[in-house]
């Protein structure tokens, strides 16, 4: 029971000629060490919402639980739980400053109050876990390439040891293999270290290929939410806004209405192929 | 022959904090290459192959280091020629919210053709023309702001079309997108380059939308490493997966039936393809 959202209303610029309602009665509960992904077509309100969860926005109504207290309750310790809800914007890179890339990391957990020795420990940790390459860690960041410089940032997340880490479409213009390779790692975050994570994609695929559950957000609510599978047999319903099923699904769906006798709520390539070789007897 | 490429070399120094150079970086190492007028052409390579080094010499926003670039003739190396260069080789790049000026759809699209001293009336007419085109025109009047990624993509090829440029390129304009967005602006540039005959250079890290290409590049490390159709390139599944490429989901279905057995040809792209394989096993 990490973190619950409890009838969540979010007005941008209330009482003006701009107002907008981007979270409407939104009712969310995410618990401990799951693998959530969360999706919506541009401006659905997904980014409104995960700012909602470490206490960057306050919302119009309704409450925020962090294990159990109401973080916008009276004297609750807000920059703790920034500390324990880490949240990597779109295009982290382009918050990187300093003059290194060690330097850079150590910048959260000394913020955090810790001792130098502490954060140093914090941030050689987070970049190993990251894999990054023990050359590069003296390099300015901005000698980096786009896949590297983003996960320096996420290190800079990680060394405030979170308990929970959401990523606002962290893979965004990464190619194939650095996204797989993201993904991969959040995945065994989650697997060996028991961190909650939340995913926000637009890719079909990572959510179905890596997430325990999937919510669906549209025009400030909640449109779906259960396993992948739950949400992806209904594309039709997500393809009205703008979303979709991954892209085997489609290709499942072309097959059974060619007459192949095959199940179409499949969605990874080596289930789909484990289909095909029933239906053909091979 | 619209663009061509003879032996093109590109390097930039590589500098410390202090601006010291401290190395030579060969971003783009002997490319020769030849684009005719009308093609669309995809190009592919992970993050900091060379592909928006590449992307950028075409239309002279940077210039070789060795070896020359001709559009249309015109070699990019002579000062007068940059001017012409840029006119007809137009680009859209990666992030629809940093290319965006005009406070007005219409006016955002009249920036350019404004900038070239277009007469006022005909300012018009290419404006009307070009967002009718992209399917944008009842939009003209709308804030930028309140668009969504994919109509703010749409407006930033129309701000070029409006250019009358020979030549699109895409510089992982869908990346940031989502699949309804991706779709938008994927289905604008197979009609610009279908009725408007312009020539469309795609940059993309995602494999299903190369499908529609007439020829696709490959580059690695700064060179073109494979070229060919679609078909052609990606038959080549383990050279792909070397360079850290992915296959269309189709195509990584196909390879998985084929590796378990089943006798389908290599480079199947398409899920019509697929089935009518299939039916063969049967």
């Amino acid at each position: 029971m990490s973190i619950i959202l409890n009838h969540v209303s979010h007005i941008y610029s209330e009482g003006t000629a701009d107002e907008v309602r981007a979270l409407d009665d939104v009712s969310l509960e995410i618990a401990d060490g799951e693998f959530l992904g969360l999706i919506g077509h541009t401006g659905s309100g997904k980014s409104t919402l995960v700012q909602h969860m470490n206490a960057l926005l306050k919302p119009t109504s309704g409450q925020v639980l962090y294990n159990g207290e109401d973080i916008w309750a009276k004297g609750s310790d807000k920059a703790r739980i920034r500390s324990k809800v880490g949240l990597v914007f779109q295009y982290p890179e382009y918050q990187l400053f300093e003059t290194d890339v060690f330097t850079d990391v150590c910048f959260g957990p000394k913020n955090l109050g810790l001792s130098r020795v502490e954060a140093e420990a914090r941030a050689y940790e987070a970049l190993e876990r990251m894999n990054f390459p023990k050359e590069r860690w003296y390099m300015s960041p901005f000698d980096l390439s786009g896949g590297q410089k983003r996960r320096v940032a996420i290190a800079g997340v990680l060394a405030m040891k979170p308990e929970v880490l959401i990523l606002d479409e962290p893979t965004a213009g990464l190619d194939p293999y650095g996204r797989r390779e993201l993904l991969d790692m959040l995945k065994g975050l989650q697997r060996d270290e028991g961190l909650t994570v939340v995913l926000i994609s637009h890719c079909m695929d990572d959510v179905a290929g890596y997430a325990d559950r999937a919510v669906v957000m549209e025009k400030g609510k909640v449109f779906m939410n259960g396993t992948p599978a739950e949400v992806f047999f209904r594309h039709r319903e997500l393809e009205e806004i703008g979303l979709g099923a991954p892209s085997v699904t489609y290709i499942m769906e072309k097959l059974a209405a060619a007459g192949f006798d095959v199940k179409t709520d499949v969605m990874n390539v080596e289930d789909a192929a484990k289909e095909i070789r029933g239906c053909l007897r091979i | 022959m619209f663009i061509e490429t003879k032996n093109l070399v590109f390097e930039y120094i590589e500098r410390d904090e202090e601006g010291n150079p401290t190395g030579v970086k060969r971003a783009v190492d002997d490319v020769s290459l030849q684009v005719k007028k009308g093609e669309f052409i995809a190009i592919l390579g992970h993050n900091g192959s060379g592909k928006s080094t590449l992307a950028k010499q075409l239309n002279a926003l940077l210039y070789p280091t060795e070896g020359s670039v001709f559009i249309d003739g015109m070699d990019s190396a002579e000062d007068e020629n940059v001017i012409p260069i840029r006119q007809k080789v137009g680009m859209v790049f990666q992030n629809p919210d940093n290319q965006i000026i005009g406070t007005v759809v219409e006016e955002d699209v009249a920036f350019g053709p404004e900038n070239l001293g277009v007469p006022t009336d005909e300012i018009r007419q290419r404006v009307d023309e070009s967002l009718k085109v992209l399917g944008m025109y009842d939009l003209r009047l709308h804030s930028p702001n309140h668009l969504s990624g994919g109509q703010k993509q749409r407006v930033a090829i129309a701000g070029v079309v409006a250019m009358h440029p020979t030549c699109i390129i895409l510089d992982e304009s869908t990346a940031m997108l989502d699949p309804g967005g991706r779709a938008e602006v994927i289905r604008a540039a197979r009609a610009l380059n279908d009725v408007e005959e312009i020539t469309v250079i795609l940059i993309t890290h995602y494999m299903d939308e190369i499908i529609y290409a007439n020829r696709v590049f490959v580059m690695n490390e700064g060179k073109v490493v494979m070229q060919g159709s679609p078909e052609e390139v990606f038959s080549n599944v383990e050279t792909l997966r070397a360079l850290r490429l992915d296959l269309p989901v189709v195509t990584q279905l196909a390879e998985s039936l084929r590796e378990s057995g089943v006798k389908i040809p290599s480079g199947i792209l398409t899920t019509e393809r697929l089935i009518e394989e299939l039916k063969k096993c049967r």
